[in-house]
């Protein structure tokens, strides 16, 4: 296969990424997709949208978010020197916010008076029940009964902030069957509603939106890391459930081909036990969700059911650009176990005074055990995606402990 | 000339429209279906929609979703639909058989083997869901090859400008869903139905079938005053669901399908 002179120019007109991607929705849906993505390129020209949400991302979220040296947990494992991206500082406590935000402005241009989300860990209906208050539009989130009663404290607040929270109980009960149902009312409410999908999944032009609206992580990262060290990172890495924060942390660097790109899914009980949402390691080829992606089926071409104790990763697909980057070679991707995720949950708190994300925790893990690899004046970037607090209930349980 | 048309042209020639079951194949087991599908032409049944269960179904309401789990408990494959119309087509030469699912089982089965499979066991057209026409061509050219029909969807949502891309490949009949919603959860407004179809009918010369909200022999009667087939789903696989036991449920879901028969040929007096 031929090196292409960039990785950043995807996805083609019909929304592929080599041979990932693409708009596999039902016919109703189809229209409404096609006028998402013209709304979308015109927004994209237009100076004002770019500058509203700027504002926004500047005074509302708190942007930009702080690159920090993490010299304890550096010292602790004795290799490279580890950079932490402070996406857990933003306003809502993850980067779910950066694409919230875009999306909420491209509605109101569009004239859509309801907004409709799915969430697996609750974060990303926290962002879209966040910037439908902010905006004083009505909100449902479709959230799996599973994810529902692992992550609480999201589903008070989205409540809090005037969103429905409607629990879903088809199928595993958890992301995947939360999209099904939200792709369901879309259907249903064609006119009114706009969809604010949170991964870097789904029909085009989604997951090339999504990335453009989180790519200003890894931009910022770039700069961040420039301005402190004179130079790029050696290794950039992210956790990997739909890709949406890793997407975004490693788009900016794609034709930087001395920075080594690394992602990390959820290994659930072992990626060799049937317990995962290893997807990209261990799944094929297929089509869910509006994209052809890689997939966890059976051989029937059946979805199997995800794994993992963070509720942000237990999807059993993930976005066509990382299934391209995945089969370029550009990024490596690696999976972390929930044991492994949850000592890296304990190291990051006592270390450093953070408590990441499950999720964020998942792409520490990956830094703790490749870093000591690497020599002292190396330097590893890690996007931090969320902060942990909604995980303390999750996490006290798996370390046997009671609230 | 295939089944599909075939069976269309003599339909019109009776000023008939068509009624179309659709049963989710394997629901709630593989004998249920076998003989469902071996009564349902003596019902009244002029084409069957056989729905291949998959785990994802976005474009279901409740009934068809649990029937497709029921479906996929019971161990319901597609080389095992592919058994049981072959069963269907020891006895059965005319009735048309249309497979209704969504894209990922076919692609893990492989698009062309598919094509090549369903055909040989007596499959006369393909309504994927979430395969539009701008992904389709992985299993259009492969179909042609075997004869089957791509039958496209047009819906609420469909304008025209949509609706010569839905026509452009486009084979066997149209598939009209009469509502913005998914399957078996809204009703139609019969008035807003009569103009699509009639918009349908003048932009193409494929019989219009129209489906998604039919539940009773009186809609169903009232959609086949005017379009070419009215086509129940979400209502017999509820009857096929309900608590009797199997040997009643079997002879409650064939009365229905016979009164649904009854009332859609009938409805043009």
């Amino acid at each position: 296969m031929s090196t292409p002179n960039s990785y950043r120019t995807g996805p083609d007109i019909r929304g592929h990424f080599g041979a990932y991607g693409g708009r596999f929705v039902a016919e109703t849906l189809m229209p409404l997709v096609l006028e998402l993505e013209r709304a979308y390129e015109t927004a994209k020209r237009d100076p004002s949208f770019q500058g509203e949400l700027d504002g926004l991302l500047k005074h509302y979220v708190g942007r930009e978010s702080p690159l920090y040296f993490a010299e304890r947990l550096t010292e602790h494992i004795g290799g490279a020197k580890i950079y932490l991206k402070r996406e857990d500082l933003n306003h809502t406590g993850a980067h779910k916010i950066n694409n919230c935000l875009g999306q909420v402005l491209l509605a109101r241009r569009m004239g859509k008076t309801r907004l409709i989300a799915e969430t697996g860990a609750g974060q990303h209906g926290v962002a879209t029940a966040t910037v439908a208050a902010r905006f004083g539009l009505p909100c449902v989130v479709y959230m799996g009964e599973v994810d529902i009663e692992r992550q609480k404290p999201n589903v008070f607040r989205m409540r809090l902030l005037g969103t429905e929270v409607r629990p879903v109980k088809s199928g595993s009960r958890t992301l995947k069957d939360a999209m099904n149902e939200a792709l369901r009312d879309w259907v249903a409410n064609v006119s009114d509603t706009f969809y604010i999908i949170g991964s870097a999944a789904g029909p085009h032009p989604y997951p090339a939106m999504v990335r453009d609206f989180q790519t200003v992580i890894g931009k910022e990262t770039r700069a961040q890391t420039l301005e402190r060290e004179g130079r790029l990172p050696d290794l950039v890495t992210a956790c990997v459930g739909g890709g949406s924060n890793a997407i975004g942390m490693f788009h900016p660097f794609l034709d930087d081909r001395e920075v080594e790109i690394h992602g990390v899914e959820a290994a659930g009980e072992g990626a060799d036990t049937p317990r995962h949402a290893a997807t990209l390691s261990k799944g094929t080829p297929g089509v869910l969700h509006g994209a052809r992606s890689y997939l966890l089926q059976d051989r029937d071409g059946q979805v199997i059911e995800a794994h993992s104790i963070s509720a942000g990763l237990d999807y059993p697909g993930v976005g066509p650009e990382h299934s391209w980057l995945k089969d370029e070679g550009r990024v490596k991707y690696f999976s972390v176990t929930d044991k492994e995720a949850l000592d890296a949950f304990v190291a990051l708190s006592k270390l450093e005074g953070i408590i990441p994300a499950l999720e964020s925790a998942h792409a520490v893990a990956h830094v703790m055990r490749t870093a000591p690899g690497m020599a002292k004046d190396k330097l590893i970037a890690v996007c931090l995606s969320g902060r942990g607090d909604k995980d303390v209930f999750s996490a006290a349980a798996a370390l046997g402990e009671t609230i | 000339m295939s089944r599909i048309a075939k069976r269309f042209a003599e339909l019109k020639k009776q000023n008939r429209a068509a009624f179309v079951p659709f049963l989710t194949a394997g629901d709630p087991d593989a004998e249920t279906t076998a003989a469902l599908l071996e009564k349902l032409p003596a019902a009244g049944a002029d084409v069957i929609e056989l729905g291949v269960p998959f785990s994802d179904p976005m474009a279901d309401g409740p009934a068809i979703q649990a029937s497709s789990l029921r479906a996929l408990n019971a161990g319901m494959t597609l080389p095992k639909i592919l058994e049981l119309v072959r069963r269907f087509r020891k006895h059965d030469h005319t009735t048309p058989i249309v497979l209704m699912g969504y894209y990922n089982p076919i692609h893990a089965y492989g698009t062309a083997r598919f094509a090549k499979d369903v055909a040989e066991a007596g499959v006369d057209g393909l309504i994927t869901v979430d395969l539009p026409p701008e992904e389709d061509d992985v299993l259009r050219l492969p179909a042609a090859a075997h004869k089957l029909d791509i039958v496209r969807l047009a819906t609420p949502t469909t304008d025209d400008a949509r609706l010569s891309v839905v026509l452009d490949g486009a084979g066997g009949f149209l598939y009209y869903v009469s509502i913005a919603g998914v399957t078996g959860t809204k009703s139609f407004t019969e008035s807003d139905v009569r103009t699509a179809v009639a918009r349908l009918k003048s932009a193409s010369g494929l019989p219009c079938a129209v489906g998604f909200g039919i539940k009773t022999p009186e809609q169903a009667a009232a959609i086949a005053a005017f379009a070419d087939a009215a086509v129940v789903g979400s209502a017999i696989v509820e009857r096929l669901a309900s608590g009797a036991e199997k040997g009643e449920r079997l002879r409650d879901t064939l009365e229905f399908c016979a009164a649904l028969a009854q009332a859609a040929h009938a409805a043009r007096g």
